[in-house]
């Protein structure tokens, strides 16, 4: 981006967002480096990493074997240790092999030691349906992490976020979990030329409206922005709020939202049981009740695995269609 | 023939330390004054006491919920270990780990592991970083034997390897894994052919003679240093006392135990210490004496201890961040 005046845009997608806020990282800071699965020679399974094997090297681009456990749990030693990891888990479905690392060991370490230690490690991995994958290739464990205190759980969904997460992710004391909803990288947009860094502390009213609260996150986002649309074309006004940090949850900014438009709909590609969706829920219950003129409706994944064929997959995830219906229905009306 | 007399006598004396303090905890532990769950490290003393004579005060240790012998070898005062067993706020980890995840950033003491061989992952990453910063240290990891039906060993001893990170894998062979014997879960039993299968150097030591385990591990140190990647040692020792203070100790015998503590690994040093003229009576005493009372010291400092106020309920869950 050198020579280009600061505020021209240019076009990008959130792969290559992503890739550059890799690469501005670990220019920046010696102590940064990325491991996972084919992360180099490969240049990642989703081409994020390309070419920074060449431009890097072995050492801070570094390949990891199909060992999950053992790469997070050197991340989190060598964060430990001074370095400033970032590790790349291929997909959330295998972080399933990490977990006792993630759980154990990088949201207690710092509590279990009285607060002497950091764990500055941020884990990337990509998640998310709707590519046919079926069951084992197709999970949505945002919220399941988010329900562990110790890690903070980001989830880009726009390309200002994709180029400006990591490196406050990365500066947290803490560990960070980077959900990159899989459908999104190759979503295509402009960027400012100076684009950087982002706080992850707060949500963020990504379209303004007055008769009803979308709360989303993630890969859901632009289908809840479409469906804003289309219910705007049809007289429904719909605010959307993008979470962007599932933990901690930024609810003054949801709240603030529903205190304008007072019906909510949360939009959540997890399973409706025990879902994040079900926890903001819950929590505008306790301390928002009074603000709602109607009850707050979800649309979540069906309680199933995620199945092979086409037809099956789009009926068991969120949709345009499903959206804006569950929204109709909240604001009274029938489509 | 030992001839670094005050080195013979430290060693004796931190074996000592560490007997006298697990006696204290399982009496305390009685008494209700510590609670949770309770892993005593009698009768493996000499590999905690002999292979921290080979590091520095820069290497970085790391252990598991049979800690507290490692923790004291280390140097960590015996007051704050034992705070810590109490729960109290001037604990090690200010009473939030408890026994099994003693931490002490001043010593490079990193738990206190209470997953088994869930320290082996970050043992790898810690030695990583010091490669990647060319820090002359190491890593010491120990682990008991049980850890090596986990798949957390084999991925950390394969890409300790791989990686040719300065990592030592410091195993303690006790025979059991909880009640469940070695031969009763392996089908290879000899360790060693283990880490060699990963191209990790690797010995067997008898972990119940201190002076045998300083010296491996000095030899495994120097190895590393020299370049040799990662190593691995295998001390072959035995637990004399339950798995926890919850264990009626049904899968061994009785025999067998009193067979073990003929070896007891302080006993055979100070009459070894005896034989060659390093130690008498009135030393020996003199030693007891001064371990006594850093015991009692240690129980003072606990009882005085203060609990943290509930208010401090989420504290060190997330750093504190500037508003």
């Amino acid at each position: 981006m050198t020579g280009t005046a600061p505020q021209a845009r240019t076009t990008t997608t959130y792969r290559e967002a992503l890739r550059q806020a890799l690469r501005e990282a670990l220019a920046r800071d010696e102590r940064v480096f990325l491991m996972g699965e084919d992360v180099g020679r490969y240049g990642g399974s989703y081409a994020v990493s390309k070419g920074l094997l060449e431009e890097f090297g072995e050492e801070r681009i570094r390949d990891t074997p199909l060992s999950e456990s053992a790469f997070v749990g050197a991340g989190i030693g060598a964060a430990l240790n001074g370095m400033l990891p970032i590790v790349e888990v291929m997909t959330c479905n295998f972080s399933l092999l990490a977990l006792d690392q993630i759980v154990n060991n990088a949201a207690t370490i710092r509590h279990m030691s009285g607060g002497q230690f950091s764990i500055p490690l941020v884990i990337r991995m990509a998640t998310g349906a709707g590519r046919q994958l079926a069951a084992q290739h197709s999970h949505s464990f945002e919220g399941w992490y988010a329900h562990i205190p110790g890690i903070r759980i980001v989830t880009p969904a726009t390309l200002e976020d994709a180029r400006g997460m990591l490196w406050t992710a990365l500066m947290d004391p803490d560990p960070v979990i980077m959900f990159e909803n899989a459908l999104l990288y190759n979503l295509e947009g402009e960027l400012p030329g100076d684009a950087g860094a982002v706080d992850i502390d707060r949500a963020a009213v990504r379209r303004t409206g007055n008769d009803v609260t979308l709360v989303t996150y993630g890969g859901s986002l632009g289908k809840t922005l479409r469906a804003a649309e289309r219910l705007g074309a049809g007289g429904v006004s719909a605010e959307v709020v993008d979470l962007r940090t599932l933990r901690p949850l930024d609810m003054p900014t949801v709240l603030a939202s529903l205190g304008k438009t007072h019906r909510m709909v949360i939009v959540d590609e997890g399973w409706k049981s025990g879902s994040l969706a079900a926890e903001i829920m819950a929590r505008v219950m306790e301390e928002a009740f009074f603000e709602l003129d109607a009850p707050i409706s979800r649309v979540c994944s069906a309680e199933v695995p995620i199945p092979y064929p086409k037809h099956l997959e789009d009926a068991a995830i969120p949709q345009v269609e499903t959206i804006v219906a569950a929204t109709l229905r909240t604001v009274g009306r029938h489509a | 023939m030992i001839t670094d007399r005050p080195l013979a006598l430290k060693l004796l004396r931190e074996m000592l330390r560490i007997r006298r303090f697990e006696e204290k905890c399982a009496e305390l532990y009685s008494a209700g004054k510590i609670r949770g769950f309770l892993h005593l490290y009698i009768g493996e003393e000499a590999i905690a006491a002999g292979a921290m004579q080979a590091l520095g005060p820069e290497d970085a240790v790391l252990a598991t919920y049979r800690e507290h012998g490692h923790a004291l070898a280390r140097g960590i005062a015996a007051e704050r270990v034992m705070a810590e067993m109490y729960g109290k706020y001037e604990g090690c980890s200010h009473g939030r780990g408890g026994s099994m995840h003693i931490y002490d950033a001043r010593t490079r003491f990193y738990g206190g592991n209470a997953i088994v061989a869930g320290g082996l992952p970050l043992a790898v990453g810690f030695a990583l970083a010091d490669r990647m910063m060319h820090r002359p240290r190491v890593t010491a990891c120990f682990f008991g034997e049980g850890a090596v039906a986990e798949g957390e060993f084999h991925e950390s001893m394969n890409l300790a390897s791989l990686w040719q990170v300065p990592a030592l894998f410091l195993c303690e062979n006790n025979l059991y894994a909880m009640g469940t014997a070695l031969e009763r879960s392996e089908a290879e039993t000899d360790l060693c052919v283990k880490a060699r299968s990963y191209k990790v150097g690797a010995r067997s030591v008898d972990g119940m003679d201190v002076l045998a385990v300083m010296q491996a591990t000095i030899e495994a140190v120097a190895t590393i240093y020299a370049g040799g990647g990662p190593q691995f040692i295998e001390f072959r020792t035995y637990r004399f006392r339950a798995h926890s203070m919850f264990d009626a100790e049904l899968y061994r015998s009785k025999a067998e135990v009193e067979e073990w503590k003929k070896r007891c690994p302080i006993l055979g040093y100070t009459n070894r210490l005896r034989a060659e003229g390093l130690l008498d009576d009135a030393a020996l005493a003199a030693l007891e004496a001064e371990v006594a009372a850093e015991i009692e010291r240690a129980v003072a400092y606990a009882e005085a201890g203060t609990w943290e106020p509930v208010e401090d309920l989420a504290r060190d869950v997330y750093t504190a961040r500037a508003a």
